[in-house]
């Protein structure tokens, strides 16, 4: 987790530095503002990484010498098939397309996306897909 | 089903997990494996659009006036700008970081499934809508977008574009820019959360870690597109004025927000093709890579200054800072030497054999080679003000993208299609599809540089006569034929090994990296056990238990008897 942390730490500091330079030298506040938000990509989850590494023993892909055995247990929740991604795609495909096509299309847009919201949330409940 | 994907013993697990099968299979499934083959099923559809278009362009460049297919300037300007964001935004990314990335990054660290398995599939929904979206353009009455793939303000606002083709193509990248993000999002989780036991960081193959640095530049940058998308929109729709003069708003703004993202971007379309480029070399040198820490960094290293250097493209709107700009322009020609010199270090002296995918590899470092010495050519401002918007740099970028959207990812197609498919590709066709392709690329791309010295404008349908151009565009032309030729031989190849398939096995090429220990095609939840991890490189250290394992981390000390055991996968489905 350490390296990990570090990763996102070290993309903070790089855009931290060429920042402050580019402010420095143009004073040019759009491409200063967008340097900024990137360093903040990278300072807070690799702040929050950095504060976790350092209070957990190193997982087993942490370490070079780990066997296969070391990695057992439940390591995640899997779903098989779903239907709700693909409806709630077409749902946004909708909401998008009636900002062209005109505000009727948003209706059934807006109906699939609360549909596919509903479903994919009571699917996560009871554990099962379909 | 849910599964609990455990990693254990297999034997309880039954093969048959009911589930949909025909179209509900392809509309519900969340298995990362079918999501990437859908991802590259329709890149290569909008692929082989987005050439036809550039054969139609190339056509009417054949004569100053028009010629052959007499396109209108408004016809002519639909095609380039469609051509650009066809092969940009849905061909060259999603094909590398939705297609390969998503079959190939998962097996490669040992997971069962990406991190998130609905939020991929809906990724994928995302790209094919706003594929779908994009190209409805041509249906549209005032016809596509024809402002060009960047759409620069003001040319983009409602006065100049009317229409509702301009708006698809702006809500068509807002919908490819969301699913960009969330397919990022998933591979980071993937990389840092599903890795194999000791498949530590500094142990990943380099394809992945490729894909994780990619996927950090997809966040740094879709955002900001998406955001530039949005205020265009209601520009044209809300008079919000962000972009236009006559409201108090600033243009270069646009270019600010767009080369903020389009510089990255081209990246985002290089380092995964990198990646491919990195895991080839080695399995077909039979030797480890050579430099793998210096790699990494070097990959870093180019992420990191391509994003601080957005404004290299706006040198000649005199509004940016000439000496930053192009002093980090021209420092990442030092981690892409870095690149290359650990490539042809890797060869040196290996066992090289020189199959299709080693073929493609090749063919990419000399086009990427001479795209790169171009591009350092174009950092400099006082060349860049000469040659700005001709077909100089016409050339220079097609030679970047196709050397690595092309070369290098049909090297990865070739290389992975055994695994995708259980079947090989037929040597001799492939073959016949490089030589083409590599003669017809330097043909048609050549002429290009020449003719952008002599000043040749980018974007225009005709040109003047009796400036010895139309020569020069003919030759050109015949090399785009020449190159889309190729790609019939890639489709034979594809229909014969479908119809008389040569099964591959797991391991046809004796690669290194956890996806060759998979079945092929993986079997649901990919592995049924696994090696143990003690190089980066574990399947040659298991299938070569009296070769010496050679860590990186260690230098000459790192080789070491160790017998590579095997554990049980992670597969292991519960139901």
């Amino acid at each position: 987790m350490r390296i990990e942390a570090l990763f996102l730490i070290g993309i903070a500091i790089f855009f931290g530095i060429v920042g402050a330079v580019y402010w420095f030298w143009s004073y040019e506040q759009g491409g200063t503002v967008m340097l900024a938000g990137t360093t903040l990509l990278g300072l807070l989850p690799g702040s929050y990484y950095l504060w976790w590494s350092r209070r957990m023993k190193p997982r087993p892909e942490d370490r070079t010498d780990a066997s296969i055995e070391e990695g057992h247990g439940v390591i995640g929740s899997f779903p098989n098939s779903s239907i709700w991604p693909f409806v709630l795609g077409m749902g946004l495909f909708l909401v998008v397309l009636s900002l062209v096509f005109g505000l009727w299309l948003l209706a059934p847009g807006a109906a699939l996306v609360v549909s596919a919201l509903i479903g994919v949330t009571v699917e996560s409940r009871r554990g099962g897909t379909i | 089903m849910t599964v609990l994907a455990e990693r254990h013993a297999v034997h309880e697990h039954a093969e048959h997990h009911e589930g949909p099968t025909g179209l509900l299979k392809w509309m519900t499934s969340t298995d990362h494996k079918v999501i990437g083959m859908n991802y590259m099923y329709t890149s290569l559809v909008m692929f082989f659009l987005a050439g036809l278009m550039a054969l139609a362009i190339r056509l009417q460049l054949t004569s100053g006036t028009g010629g052959v297919l007499g396109l209108s300037n408004q016809q002519f300007d639909e095609l380039f700008t469609m051509h650009g964001s066809l092969m940009l935004y849905l061909f060259a990314g999603p094909f590398a970081f939705g297609g390969l990335a998503n079959f190939i990054v998962p097996l490669q660290v040992g997971a069962p499934d990406m991190a998130f398995p609905r939020l991929n599939a809906l990724s994928y929904w995302l790209y094919l809508s706003g594929s779908i979206t994009m190209v409805l353009g041509f249906l549209s009455a005032g016809g596509a977008a024809a402002f060009g793939w960047v759409g620069y303000a003001p040319l983009s606002e409602a006065t100049f574009s009317p229409g509702a083709g301009p708006d698809l193509w702006i809500l068509a990248i807002a919908l490819t820019g969301f699913s960009a993000i969330f397919t990022a999002v998933n591979l980071v989780t993937t990389i840092f959360y599903l890795r194999s036991p000791g498949l530590t960081m500094f142990r990943l193959p380099l394809f992945t870690w490729a894909m994780l640095v990619t996927a950090i530049l997809i966040l740094i940058a879709f955002p900001i597109l998406t955001a530039a998308m949005v205020m265009l929109f209601s520009d044209r729709h809300f008079q919000t004025h962000i972009y236009t003069v006559v409201g108090g708003g600033v243009p270069v703004l646009y270019q600010n927000l767009f080369w903020f993202f389009g510089h990255p971007e081209v990246y985002i379309l290089a380092l995964p093709y990198f990646g491919i480029v990195s895991e080839i070399i080695p399995v077909f040198s039979r030797k480890p890579m050579f430099g793998y820490k210096g790699m990494v960094f070097a990959t870093m290293a180019i992420a990191a200054l391509s994003t601080g250097v957005w404004a290299h493209h706006m040198f000649t709107t005199g509004t940016v800072l000439l000496p930053f700009f192009s002093l980090l322009s021209l420092l990442i020609a030092v981690p892409t030497g870095i690149k290359f010199f650990n490539w042809i270090g890797t060869m040196w002296r290996g066992q090289i054999s020189f199959k299709v995918p080693m073929l493609f590899c090749v063919g990419f470092l000399f086009a990427f080679l001479m795209g790169g010495l171009t591009g350092v050519m174009l950092a400099s401002p006082p060349i860049d003000f000469a040659t700005h918007d001709t077909y100089f740099v016409v050339a220079h970028f097609h030679q970047v993208l196709v050397g690595t959207a092309v070369f290098a990812g049909f090297a990865g197609f070739y290389y992975w299609y055994p695994k995708f498919t259980g079947r090989m590709l037929r040597e001799g066709l492939g073959q016949w599809h490089f030589w083409l392709m590599f003669v017809g690329f330097w043909v048609t791309f050549m002429p290009q540089y020449k003719l952008g010295l002599e000043g040749m404008p980018r974007r225009v349908a005709t040109y003047v006569p009796g400036l010895d151009w139309q020569n020069l565009n003919i030759v050109s032309t015949v090399g785009a034929f020449v190159i889309a030729i190729s790609f019939v031989f890639l489709l034979v190849n594809v229909w014969v090994s479908w119809r008389k398939p040569v099964p591959a096995g797991d391991n046809p090429w004796d690669g290194h990296t956890l996806e060759w220990f998979a079945s092929s095609p993986p079997s649901h939840h990919n592995f049924e056990r696994l090696p143990s991890v003690r190089s980066e490189r574990p399947v040659w250290d298991f299938h070569h238990p009296d070769d010496l394992v050679i860590t990186h981390s260690t230098n000459g000390n790192g080789k070491h008897r160790h017998p590579v055991t095997v554990g049980s996968g992670s597969d292991g489905g519960h139901e």
